[in-house]
């Protein structure tokens, strides 16, 4: 399954819900303000070992928005709209975390 | 692949409208069928005829309706939901007579109808994405 997570983890706890749920072959994607999780910040350890994994994506635009293109944590992968498409497509039901 | 997008967020409110919008446009890009918008909540408001952005702004209802979202029939597939749009005052031509009121304000390329037609795109469709909070 794909995840998205729109919110930042400062300001709601959407990302860890998702990843108290999620099961082993899942992704997730960040866009509009998840991608603030996508920063090397004190909040980067939640997904250190699922973005080691691959696992982890983030929406280009939505990164480079917010000014933290150059302060990302280690193995995010950064997708454009066209990749977050392929995304769904590849891994089937897509659940949104608000 | 058939692709159906729930939008839960007005436009100029939530980044909710133009995220849609974007992967909507992207889909159809990369040769995948959108096969329905389905537009809920505050998401009405991106059906609204009447809204004027300032020049140097992205219309987010004009971009909807560039996608040109039509059935077999040629019925638009920008679906609003009729209870959350009437409450907030999005009317089509039919819903102003019926309830005698001057004047309705639905962009010709949106229709109104039921909340079935969101399950109906959950199942016909191979892939729902659901924007907004």
């Amino acid at each position: 399954m794909l995840h998205t997570v729109n919110k930042s983890s400062f300001e709601r706890n959407s990302l860890q819900s998702c990843l108290n749920t999620i099961d082993d072959t899942s992704v997730i994607l960040l866009i509009e303000d998840g991608v603030i999780s996508a920063a090397n910040n004190s909040k980067s350890s939640m997904i250190a070992d699922l973005a080691a994994a691959g696992r982890v994506f983030a929406l280009q635009g939505d990164v480079e928005a917010r000014g933290i293109s150059s302060k990302l944590a280690d193995n995010i992968k950064l997708v454009d709209y066209a990749g977050f498409v392929d995304l769904v497509v590849e891994h089937g039901t897509a659940v949104s975390w608000v | 692949m058939k692709f159906a997008i729930q939008v839960n967020e007005g436009p100029y409110q939530h980044q909710a409208a133009d995220s849609a919008f974007q992967f909507a446009k992207a889909a159809i890009e990369n040769g995948h069928e959108i096969m329905r918008v389905f537009f809920y909540h505050d998401g009405v408001n991106n059906a609204s005829n009447f809204t004027l952005p300032p020049q140097d702004d992205r219309h987010v209802v004009n971009n909807w309706a560039s996608l040109n979202i039509k059935n077999a029939e040629g019925e638009p597939e920008l679906v609003v939901c009729v209870a959350a749009a009437l409450r907030r005052g999005m009317l089509d031509e039919s819903e102003a007579t019926k309830n005698a009121i001057e004047g309705y304000n639905l962009h010709p390329a949106f229709r109104i109808s039921g909340l079935g037609q969101l399950i109906e795109a959950g199942i016909q469709s191979d892939r729902l994405v659901v924007f907004g909070d």
